[in-house]
């Protein structure tokens, strides 16, 4: 089991005989992905990597049994890679494509609205699910099989958090790479609810920066509605106001959008924050720790919210672990009694 | 890529919206020759790519060609924030009865442009938006555009007068048009004033323009002033590089904006300060390696250099070979710490130990290493 992608995903390249096209299907070929069709109009009939191309989606679709898109195309045209992808009944649209202009996205985001489709980018390294499929660019040699969702607004922040969790022993579930644009079809939120439904998955890692309030928004869900135990951390600590940092989304402005913001909001709904990468797998192990009750169970029971327990999760392996547990330990001690309360009588 | 006042007004002036009169001068003279052309009192504007003008003295109204000589010569070349101020726009000096606020930013929560507009004019929207939020009204704009119904209800808002309204209206919607048509990531009036004549006018103007856009916008962004930008800056774009100055001792140049981010933050978890942020992308093209170790060496504040590169699409044995190409064609004084992880990581360390250059695996380890290393050079 894995999410969005897995055994069963039949993957379309559009832009597949461009260059990225190209060496990213052959990437995603060596990894065992069905990459079953490329699309480049006026290209019809030729062969990449001995995958077939063809002029339309909808012709790959209807050929192949396409059911995942994945788009290299230049961002100018991009947004009509995105509708020619939805308009031929993909169900799983991946745009990898950087710098698309934010109106094109607006559009593209107004047209998804009330349709099936999903949408994970643009500006995003795409989704794998290892041993399974890979979708998009994510090296696959830093993943393993396992139980971990990881999701995350950066490209190579992710690798380094996978990589660790990879080194710890921790395999994953399923990748992703949501985008570091304002505008992405899917969400830190959209991500989260799918993880709590998908049984493969076990904990989950968040990876968070500056810009937005997209963080603020998955630390009310969690607190209110995902039993899994999550991990985050939020990149940009040092990141000046108004800058942009590489990503176009990746901005403070006016004084929101900070991590420590974002930080203060997981931990305000008790979720552990990592403060460094290598703090996650810790973080993670314990979460997992057998015996370990599940978060629900914990926000159900009246005497579960044993504070040592908790504060296991949010062990800090490096310095200043203790003063900054016993916050996090009260702030979650208190939802937990107040649910056990009404729950309990 | 932020436009001038002027430029903004330029873009205004074209889609209907009411600006005053106005020149740009970058000399005394100029001003003077410009002043001419209005009568007193005039309002000498300095012209730079930052907030806080008004505060810092940019700004002055003069009644006579002496005051604007003298003034016009202390704001030329002054100092804002540490940008220069090498413009002025000359503008006639208008009576304010009233003044509002009217702007154009991305919601990314809702996905849609917002427009917002408040009686509060004249003052940071931030500002106003902190203490006063209940002064603020958001209209939400779809893909109609703003529907006049809507720029009536936002102009009720603002002002009483009926007769006032009527002249607000077609501004909201012409300045949402501006926002859509020119690709503007913000599109600013502030203050949008009433004179006492009852004219409605769009005293100063800003707008902030999508840099994934500028392609399909070539006279727009013609208009880029690279003086009034960092430098170091404008070098890194045009080397392909995404560069941001801090103010630390630690240089860093790593792939990806993610990790970037995560190892200066990572520095200074270490007790170090980063220099800057500094993305080379997913190339590793010795001549942006070269163009970045430039940059970061230039600087005199930085006393040693970590390479973060974590592998992916970004060939390990690629950037170890870009990096000793660099280090070949300059001279380079402060230390460098390298740290490679990923695809081909065992050839670019063969690449890297054939000239003594040792690289790390793990990115705490290079930050402790750099931090050490910083020290020792201070």
């Amino acid at each position: 089991m894995s999410v969005l992608i897995g055994r069963g995903t039949r993957v379309v390249v559009q832009g597949i005989t461009g260059r990225d096209g190209s060496f990213h299907t052959q990437g995603m070929l060596d990894y065992g992905t069905k990459v079953v069709a490329g699309v480049t109009p006026g290209k019809r009939g030729e062969r990449v990597h001995s995958v077939p191309v063809f002029d339309s989606v909808e012709e790959a679709v209807s050929k192949t049994g396409a059911n995942c898109s994945v788009i290299y195309v230049p961002a100018a045209l991009a947004q009509d890679a995105i509708y020619e992808a939805v308009d031929s009944g993909i169900p799983l649209v991946v745009c990898i494509s950087e710098g698309i202009p934010v109106r094109d996205m607006v559009e593209v985001a107004a047209y998804m609205r009330g349709r099936h489709a999903r949408l994970v980018g643009p500006n995003c390294p795409g989704l794998i699910s290892p041993g399974q499929s890979k979708v998009g660019i994510m090296p696959g040699s830093i993943v393993k099989p396992g139980k971990v969702g990881v999701v995350s607004r950066s490209g190579t922040l992710t690798y380094e958090v996978v990589w660790q969790l990879t080194r710890a022993g921790l395999g994953q579930s399923t990748c992703i790479g949501i985008g570091g644009d304002p505008i992405v079809g899917t969400r830190f939120a959209d991500m989260l609810a799918l993880y709590e439904q998908d049984p493969s998955t076990s904990a989950i890692v968040l990876i968070g920066e500056i810009g937005g309030s997209d963080e603020e928004d998955a630390a009310l869900l969690i607190k209110r509605s995902i039993t899994k135990p999550v991990v985050a951390f939020v990149a940009g600590q040092t990141a000046p106001p108004g800058k942009r940092m590489g990503h176009a989304g990746a901005i403070v402005s006016g004084g929101s959008g900070t991590a420590q913001e974002k930080m203060a909001r997981f931990q305000e709904a008790g979720i552990p924050v990592a403060k460094t990468p290598s703090e996650i797998p810790g973080l993670i192990a314990s979460a997992l720790k057998p015996g370990r009750k599940s978060k629900l169970t914990l926000l159900r029971s009246k005497r579960g919210s044993k504070p040592g327990r908790l504060a296991g999760s949010a062990k800090s392996k490096r310095r200043g672990g203790s003063a900054k547990r016993s916050v996090r330990t009260t702030s979650r001690k208190r939802p937990t009694a107040k649910a056990g309360r009404r729950r309990g009588r | 890529m932020n436009l001038h006042e002027y430029q903004s007004k330029e873009l205004f002036r074209g889609a209907g919206i009411p600006v005053p009169p106005g020149e740009v001068a970058s000399s005394v003279e100029e001003a003077v020759q410009a002043a001419s052309r209005f009568s007193y009192p005039v309002v000498v504007k300095a012209q730079v790519l930052i907030g806080g003008r008004g505060k810092a003295g940019g700004v002055k109204v003069v009644r006579t060609p002496e005051e604007l000589r003298r003034e016009a010569g202390r704001i030329l070349g002054m100092d804002i924030r540490g940008l220069t101020v090498k413009r002025i726009l000359i503008t006639p000096a208008a009576d304010i009865e009233r003044e509002y606020y009217a702007g154009l930013v991305l919601d990314r929560k809702s996905e849609t442009p917002l427009l917002m507009v408040s009686p509060a004019g004249g003052i940071d929207i931030e500002e106003v938006a902190r203490s006063t939020p209940e002064t603020i009204l958001r209209v939400p704009v779809d893909l109609r555009g703003l529907p006049a119904y809507r720029a009536r209800a936002a102009a009720r808002f603002l002002d009483k007068d009926p007769a006032i309204q009527k002249q607000i209206v077609p501004i909201l919607i012409r300045l949402v048009r501006v926002y859509r048509e020119q690709d503007a990531s913000l599109a600013e009036i502030n203050p949008l004033v009433v004179t006492p004549k009852g004219e409605v006018l769009a005293l100063d103007a800003k707008i902030v323009l999508d840099d994934s856009a500028l392609d399909r916008h070539p006279d727009t962004a013609a208009w880029r002033d690279l003086s009034a930008e960092d430098p170091d800056e404008v070098e890194a774009r045009n080397k392909g590089l995404s560069y941001v100055k801090l103010d630390g001792s630690i240089g860093c140049v790593v792939n990806g904006a993610g990790l970037a981010m995560a190892t200066m933050d990572l520095i200074q978890f270490h007790g170090g300060k980063p220099a800057n942020f500094l993305d080379i992308g997913g190339s590793s093209n010795p001549e942006k390696v070269e163009a970045a170790m430039g940059i970061l060496t230039r600087d005199g504040r930085v006393r040693a250099v970590l390479f973060n590169i974590f592998g992916g699409i970004t060939r390990c044995d690629d950037v170890a070979r870009g990096l000793l190409s660099a280090l070949d064609r300059m001279k380079v004084r402060v230390p460098i710490v390298i740290r490679l992880t990923g695809t081909n990581e065992k050839e670019g360390r063969e690449i890297l130990g054939q000239r003594g250059l040792p690289a790390l695996s793990d990115m705490d380890e290079a930050v402790r290493a750099v931090i050490a290393r910083a020290a020792e050079a201070a």
